[in-house]
């Protein structure tokens, strides 16, 4: 059986990657995905701005009440020239290069092009095989035209590409007008992958404390099926190679989403509740369900479902009441 | 040999560099103005800077100045090259071991940065009454006047101690010189190489304790032979100026600077000279330079070696000339013939002539006291005393540089004699705390000091508050060292970087004629001189002044920088004061810029760059008319309805005018009034809060949580509203308690710091908009004046029953008026919400001993202070003695209450039948557990002393003389964690242990916060301090179970912000336990890192994360057979790292050191669990009887 596939141009033994979490911090981790089959990593992202609002904040307090008063002109150790910038990041990466054997992907969350550019570039100097770039931006400003939002992306990803040499792929949202063009937009701009879909902080209220409270919900498998449809429909249709994240907890998971043209699937909050093993567990559930069917390869497999190879291609187009409708027997 | 680098730096700096570099050991404990010279020592250790011998020294604190001297002379005593730093009552703290040290000829230097000894009142500043307190113990005492020489002296102290064996003191002036921030050439490690001699650390080394060679030292003596033994020591003692004579020779070989153990300066055939040790020199020299370029014959003796006095080496260094001898002490010895400086030229005088040696005429010799407590020390003073020998009968024994009215000691001074050349540029500038003025200055210090040939010189001034205050920046350069050792009071720059400064203080006062005036205005040029007070607007005109102003905070907003104008008002600085030339100036600025922010990216520097450009495109000169038609006055520094004492002593305290106070205006034993901070309004908020009656639920948080008293809470009458304001806002009182009575909300406008704590914890959310609260921010200025008579009715309605209230709650507590108000804590303390509940708990019956610390100096510094009055006049009265004697200080306090109830009780029984029966009987056995009681007790006492005063018998009058102790009396014991986990534990222990009703109250911030964030044992494990560089590795001191341990001591835990209820409970329940009580209150600080708004869910985070469990440990319920201890948290809800992790103390290790971090986060979650489960057992415990066969 050979599970393998290709995914930004490395070849990969499976295509189960745990996507990009706070699991990986730690190195144990890591080396636990590793052992239990994953076929590469992605760490999880670098906030520039958190990086840098980091750094400010902890200058901003580090001298905060400080010089007001004779007996206490500063109220800590002074910290030299401590690390301001990604040192720890780049540090992580390079250790998972020196303890993992599968490729280790960087994940990058940039806000000025210079960031962007700056922190590629030391992600590739720290070995990285690859970067993800994760553009996470909700549009709030009623002010910032549909396109403007569309042309930073591009941007984000060409600065990228521009500083570095080593594949990279771009995670976004769905919400785009037409998400389509967007994909060509950025293929077309040199993503070696497009990752589909971000899962972005879903703000909750505290009905106790009365406030905004901000909220994750695990992703279940229901939210597969929103990357299920774009990964079909792009399939085939642009370049760049397609992940599918949120919502993977199954080996069925990962079977429909390589029919529908994935190259990997991402997982994280199957890992979190069940903990790193379950990519073992998903990888023999899928091989038994691969012979169960006999099928022989995941290339076999990849996109077999997608609209292109669809035969009803329309079915990824259908809004939910035209799938009504059409079901309908009077 | 390496080039030695020029460098700006202060005396403790100095003094530290070359200690760190020429010792194996530095065990120290912090004092202020010690504390920056450990600090340094343990940065560079922390950093692995190594010693001349190729080692990182080994810094430690301990938990006092005496346990750092004991752990120096182990150190010593076993061989290792050992110093510590300290000032003041640590110096007093180590005198026992400095006999022993000296006692057994041991080498060693210990630095001090000389500071005034507490007597009448405490003063961390500077003169030389500590190092004159240790003149006999048989160490060296050597002197450093400047910072350049601190850097030298404490290299040849090194050398000589070494080589002569006699233990030196090397000091210099606290803050003058310990934080002046000097141009100085930096010794190399080949100087400090070539200085220490390896044969003598050898030798050291050898006479150290060791079994393979074993002594004993140290042991008892008998009359027969101590006092030989004693004398056998002295050949050391004569051989030592002679060392300390060759080791300043030898320096001067390797170094270029020569001293000598008297250095003498000025006109070679001086008839009068004038004899100092210290700070003071420099300025002295300065004067007779201008004095003999003027014509007349001075000189300076300048001590540098005081211990071992050499009368050879002093007599040899006086001109022949000389005629008159003014010597100089900086310390005052009430009571003897002279102080000691002059004791002992006197006495090296009269003993040469009684020998016939004396190298010349006998002169006339006087002595006088200058610069007590950092005192200014200026030309005119070294001129007055000098003067003074002219006369035929000169004062002796004077006191020069005040106005002593009193004993008629001061000299007369000519308040217009000047010597500053005119190459030297003089600036000032007058910022806000939290501005990055002083930041900015010390930055343009570097920029000039090192960046170009000229000298610099800077000083900096603080307020005595914490919040909102001002600091005076203090700058000279010139092309010559600058030996000026006072303070700028001819002014060629003066920057005002707060507009509302004009209005508090006299900021122009010493700007010369033809001076820069720069003024960080929201107002701009064309506009500003209508808004500024009419005596600046005079001011501007007489003395010509060119007048510029910039909108620094605009520029700020525009160019992304925040509110911090502190690159902005620098980049001014530059552009227009002429001290560089601007191009040249605007590049260096770009240049640090670049420097500091460098590392954090371009984008950074580049926002830096533009706000230095658009701060030159917004500067602009005013074109000031020719004459002041303003209308706006300066603010009164007090209110108009304060004291007469109030006004004329404070209120000159307050605006900057204290020097010019008299003798006669100081009260003869440290003994001042309460309740003066409500006269002082210092406006310092931005915001304030705002009251929504309509929403608010009445809960009073807001008011327990106010640091300064500054939103009360009160039930009253609301026929009394008749009178209100307009403005005044009152809701019908919701409640039983209070039925059919009004309830008002009020805040304090003038007294407000804008800390935005009580927003925070108000629970009641407008229904419609969740962002509108019963309490919110709003901007100040436009509330001002309508909230200060709000605010004054507020005051003039009565103060409710107390009686009538239930305590108990948090409501209940908060109708009880604040007896500790307006103090000058940070803004958003965490502390004063404890001390302002228990005064309002307890004021009027308490009295407080008070530990050195944060708690003592917003309570106790001058001009105002917070301990406040009720409308009967009782409140609390107040006392501070020391740091490490708080409790037993406390403990005192209820040993003499007792006897003197004692006595009362027995003068009672012995009267009662002239006073009635029943009086007696029911004043001793009255009822005193609450309010009710106590309010009785005190009218049967005012019976008792009305009879009283109805019977002319020595017993009656002295029943009456202690009457007042038969009305229950509250002991409250408060300090911060240095003093009740460290320095100050042993007596606290013992306090505990006596069984007495003492109420100790500990305001735990969990690191010394009043001087600067050191290491205590309530530090936390993994939080960064000082001397905890690395995160503290170990967890934080059980100090509540230690004392639960005895079973007869009241233990709480209390974390306000976690269950404000539980304060209360715990508060109510110590005081009324008859016997030792101990309160640990968690106080979030500004030393934490974060802002301090949301102090209280930084507390409530902690208490969930199971790693400051609260708790009530009540012997009483042990003795009903219950267990005594109720736990008062739940079982821990989040890690320990999601508390920590959101204060910077924590979250800075993760960048410096991230391994570390994340193994004391884990290190820190286990602890915490740990502990939250022991107590937990604990409280499940059965205290019943136990069962037969149990």
């Amino acid at each position: 059986m050979d599970l393998s596939t290709t995914y930004l141009g490395m070849k990969l033994k499976n295509p189960i990657v745990p996507a990009a979490s706070s699991l990986s911090r730690d190195l144990s981790k890591l080396k636990a995905m590793e052992d239990a089959g994953a076929s590469a990593v992605v760490l999880e992202s670098l906030f520039e701005e958190q990086l840098e609002g980091e750094a400010a904040s902890i200058d901003h307090y580090l001298t905060y009440g400080a010089e007001s008063y004779a007996e206490a002109t500063s109220y800590f150790p002074v910290l030299g020239d401590f690390d301001k910038g990604p040192e720890e990041y780049l540090e992580h990466i390079r250790k998972a290069k020196q303890a993992l054997s599968i490729p280790v992907i960087a994940s990058l969350n940039g806000v000025s092009r210079g960031g962007w550019m700056r922190y590629a570039r030391k992600m590739e100097e720290a070995g990285a095989d690859a970067i993800e770039l994760n553009v996470y931006f909700i549009p709030t400003d009623p002010n910032m035209p549909g396109g403007e939002v569309e042309a930073m992306y591009v941007e984000a990803l060409r600065a990228v590409k521009e500083a570095v040499k080593i594949p990279v792929a771009i995670k976004v949202g769905p919400y785009f007008s037409n998400m389509a063009n967007m994909a060509r937009r950025l293929d077309q701009s040199g993503a070696n992958g497009l990752v589909l879909f971000n899962r972005f902080y879903q703000p909750d209220i505290d009905l106790e404390e009365i406030e905004v409270v901000p909220h994750l919900q695990f992703s279940s498998s229901v939210a597969m099926l929103l990357g299920l449809r774009w990964v079909a429909i792009l399939h085939g249709k642009i370049n760049a190679d397609l992940a599918a994240t949120n919502g993977i907890h199954t080996h069925e998971d990962v079977l429909k989403m390589l029919m529908a043209g994935a190259a990997v699937t991402q997982m994280a909050a199957a890992l979190y509740k069940k903990g790193i093993g379950h990519i073992s567990a998903v990888l023999a559930d899928m091989q038994a369900w691969m012979e169960q069917h006999e099928y022989e390869s995941v290339a076999q497999m990849r996109g077999s479902l997608s609209q292109k190879n669809c035969p009803s291609p329309s079915a990824f187009e259908r809004a939910n009441y035209m799938k009504a409708i059409v079901g309908y027997k009077p | 040999m390496t080039q030695r680098k020029s460098v700006t730096i202060d005396g403790n700096e100095a003094a530290a560099f070359v200690a760190h570099q020429v010792n194996e050991v530095c065990a120290i404990y912090p004092i202020t103005p010690s504390s920056n010279m450990g600090e340094w020592a343990d940065q560079w250790s922390a950093e692995g800077k190594t010693n001349i011998w190729g080692t990182v020294p080994s810094v430690v604190e301990l938990q006092s100045e005496g346990g750092a001297s004991g752990a120096v002379h182990g150190s010593l005593q076993t061989g290792a090259l050992t110093t510590t730093f300290t000032a003041s009552q640590g110096l007093l703290l180590m005198i026992p071991n400095m006999y022993k040290i000296a006692g057994e000829l041991t080498s060693t230097v210990f630095h001090v940065s000389a500071r005034t000894l507490a007597t009448h009142a405490l003063s961390i500043f500077g003169d030389h009454s500590d190092v004159m307190a240790v003149r006999q113990t048989g160490w060296g005492l050597l002197a450093s006047a400047s910072v350049q020489e601190v850097m030298d002296m404490a290299l040849i102290a090194q050398a000589a101690t070494l080589k002569g064996r006699v233990p030196i003191v090397h000091f210099f002036d606290g803050f003058r010189t310990s934080h002046e921030v000097q141009k100085i050439e930096q010794l190399t490690r080949e100087d400090m190489a070539a200085m220490i001699d390896d044969n003598l650390v050898r030798a050291h080394r050898s006479r150290g304790l060791s079994p393979d060679r074993p002594v004993l030292r140290g042991s008892a003596q008998n009359p027969d032979v101590f006092f030989q033994a004693r004398e056998r020591s002295q050949p050391y003692y004569v051989a030592f100026p002679g060392i300390v004579q060759e080791a300043m020779d030898k320096f001067a070989k390797i170094v270029g600077r020569q001293y000598h153990l008297f250095d003498y300066e000025g006109a070679k055939d001086a008839d009068r000279v004038v004899i100092l040790m210290g700070s003071g020199a420099e300025t002295a020299l300065e004067t007779a330079e201008y004095l003999n370029a003027h014509g007349e014959k001075v000189g300076v003796l300048r001590v540098h070696l005081f211990r071992p006095f050499s009368a050879k080496h002093l007599l040899a260094a006086i001109p022949k000339t000389v005629k008159g001898i003014v010597v100089l002490d900086r310390c005052k010895e009430p009571g003897g013939t002279g102080e000691p400086l002059y004791q002992d030229v006197v006495t090296a005088l009269s003993e040469a002539m009684a020998e016939n040696s004396l190298p010349f005429a006998m002169p006339k010799v006087i002595g006088g006291r200058y610069g007590l407590s950092s005192k200014e020390f200026t030309p005119a003073m070294v001129k007055a005393g000098l003067d003074e020998l002219k006369k035929a009968s000169p004062k002796n024994h004077f006191a020069v540089g005040i106005n002593d009215d009193v004993s008629g000691n001061s000299l007369p001074l000519d308040a217009d004699f000047s010597v500053e050349g005119n190459d030297v540029v003089r600036c000032l500038f007058f910022g806000l705390g939290a501005d990055g003025t002083v930041g900015a200055n010390k930055n343009s210090i570097k920029i000039i000091g090192e960046g170009t040939p000229n000298y610099a010189q800077g000083y900096f001034v603080y307020d005595s508050k914490k919040s909102g205050s001002l600091t005076v920046s203090h700058l000279r350069f010139g092309p010559r060292p600058i030996r000026s050792i006072y303070l700028v009071d001819r002014a060629n720059f003066v920057a005002c970087h707060q507009f509302v400064f004009l209005e508090k203080y006299d900021v122009l006062k010493a700007a010369v004629p033809g001076a820069v005036f720069l003024l960080n205005s929201p107002y701009g040029p064309d506009e500003v001189w209508d808004k500024i007070p009419r005596p600046v607007q005079e001011q501007i005109i007489a003395k010509k002044l060119k007048f510029y102003v910039i909108d620094g905070y605009k520029v700020a907003k525009d160019t992304g920088m925040g509110s911090r104008v502190n690159t902005i008002m620098q980049t001014c600085f530059f552009a227009i004061s002429g001290v560089l030339p601007k191009n040249e100036a605007i590049e260096a600025i770009k240049k640090s810029i670049k420097k500091t922010y460098g590392a954090k990216g371009d984008d950074v520097v580049q926002k830096n760059f533009a706000a230095v450009d658009q701060t030159l495109a917004n500067l602009f000169e005013v074109k000031v008319p020719a004459k002041a038609t303003g209308s706006i006055a300066l603010t009164p520094a007090v209110t108009d309805n304060a004291p007469a004492y109030v006004k004329e002593v404070l209120g000159k305290i307050i605006i900057g005018e204290g020097d010019s106070l008299p003798v006669s205006a100081m009260p003869e034993d440290g003994t001042f009034p309460t309740a003066t901070a409500q006269y002082e309004k210092r406006n310092i908020a931005l915001e304030i809060p705002v009251w929504d009656e309509k929403l608010c639920i009445q809960c009073n948080k807001c008011a327990l949580v106010c640091p300064h008293a500054a939103i009360r809470a009160k039930v009253y009458d609301g026929a009394l509203l008749g009178k209100a304001p307009s403005a005044f806002k009152s809701a019908d009182f919701k409640g039983a308690e209070f039925k059919g009575m009004k309830y008002t909300i009020q805040v304090a406008p003038e007294d407000c710091t804008g800390c935005g704590l009580c927003v925070q914890v108000c629970p009641a959310k407008d229904k419609s908009n969740a962002s509108h609260k019963a309490i919110d921010m709003a901007d100040q200025i436009p509330l001002r004046l309508p909230e200060r008579e709000n605010f004054a009715f507020f005051l003039s309605l009565p103060d409710v029953d107390r009686a009538k209230v239930n305590p108990g709650t948090v409501k209940g507590s908060q109708f009880f008026r604040p007896l500790f108000e307006f103090s000058g804590a940070c803004s958003g303390c965490g502390e004063t919400p404890y001390v302002k509940l228990l005064s309002q708990l307890f004021g009027d019956r308490a009295i407080v001993a008070n530990a050195t610390g944060c708690s003592s100096i917003y309570g106790g510094n001058l001009p105002t202070t917070p301990w406040a009055v009720n409308a009967d006049g009782r409140g609390p009265a107040w006392s501070n003695s020391l740091f490490e004697d708080n409790a037993e200080f406390g403990y005192g306090f209820r040993l003499s209450l007792d006897a003197q109830k004692e006595f009362a009780g027995f003068l009672l029984k012995k009267l009662s039948s002239e006073l009635g029966d029943a009086l007696v009987e029911s004043i001793l056995t009255a009822d005193q557990k609450d309010e009710a009681g106590i309010a009785a007790q005190r009218e049967r006492v005012a019976e008792l002393k009305r009879k009283l005063s109805g019977l002319n018998t020595p017993e009656a009058r002295n029943l009456a003389g202690v009457a007042e102790s038969l009305v229950k009396k509250s002991v409250w014991i408060v300090g911060g964690d240095g003093w009740a986990y460290d320095i100050g534990y042993g007596g606290l222990d013992h306090v505990l242990a006596s069984g007495r009703n003492v109420n100790v109250l500990v305001l735990d911030t969990q690191v010394y916060s009043n001087t600067g964030g050191q290491c205590s044992k309530a530090t936390p494990i993994g939080s960064v301090a000082k001397f905890a560089a690395s995160g503290k590795p170990s967890p934080r001191k059980d100090l509540g179970l230690m004392a639960m341990a005895y079973g007869t001591v009241y233990v709480a835990q209390v974390a306000m912000g976690a269950n404000d209820n539980q304060t209360v409970k715990a508060f109510l329940e110590a005081e009324s336990y008859d016997g030792p009580s101990l309160i640990i209150a968690y106080s979030h600080c500004i030393a934490h890192g974060y802002d301090l708004r949301f102090g209280m869910e930084h507390q409530k985070a902690l208490v969930e994360s199971g790693a400051f469990p609260l708790y009530r440990y009540n012997p009483e319920l042990a003795a009903k057979g219950e267990n005594p201890l109720k736990l008062d948290s739940k079982a821990p809800k989040i890690s320990y790292g999601d508390w920590a992790m959101t204060e910077t103390r924590f979250r800075m290790l993760t960048k410096s050191k991230p391994e570390l971090a994340k193994k004391f986060m884990e290190m820190g979650q286990q602890s915490s669990q740990r502990l939250y489960h022991f107590y937990e057992q604990l409280a499940a415990m059965s205290f019943g009887e136990p069962k037969k066969g149990e």
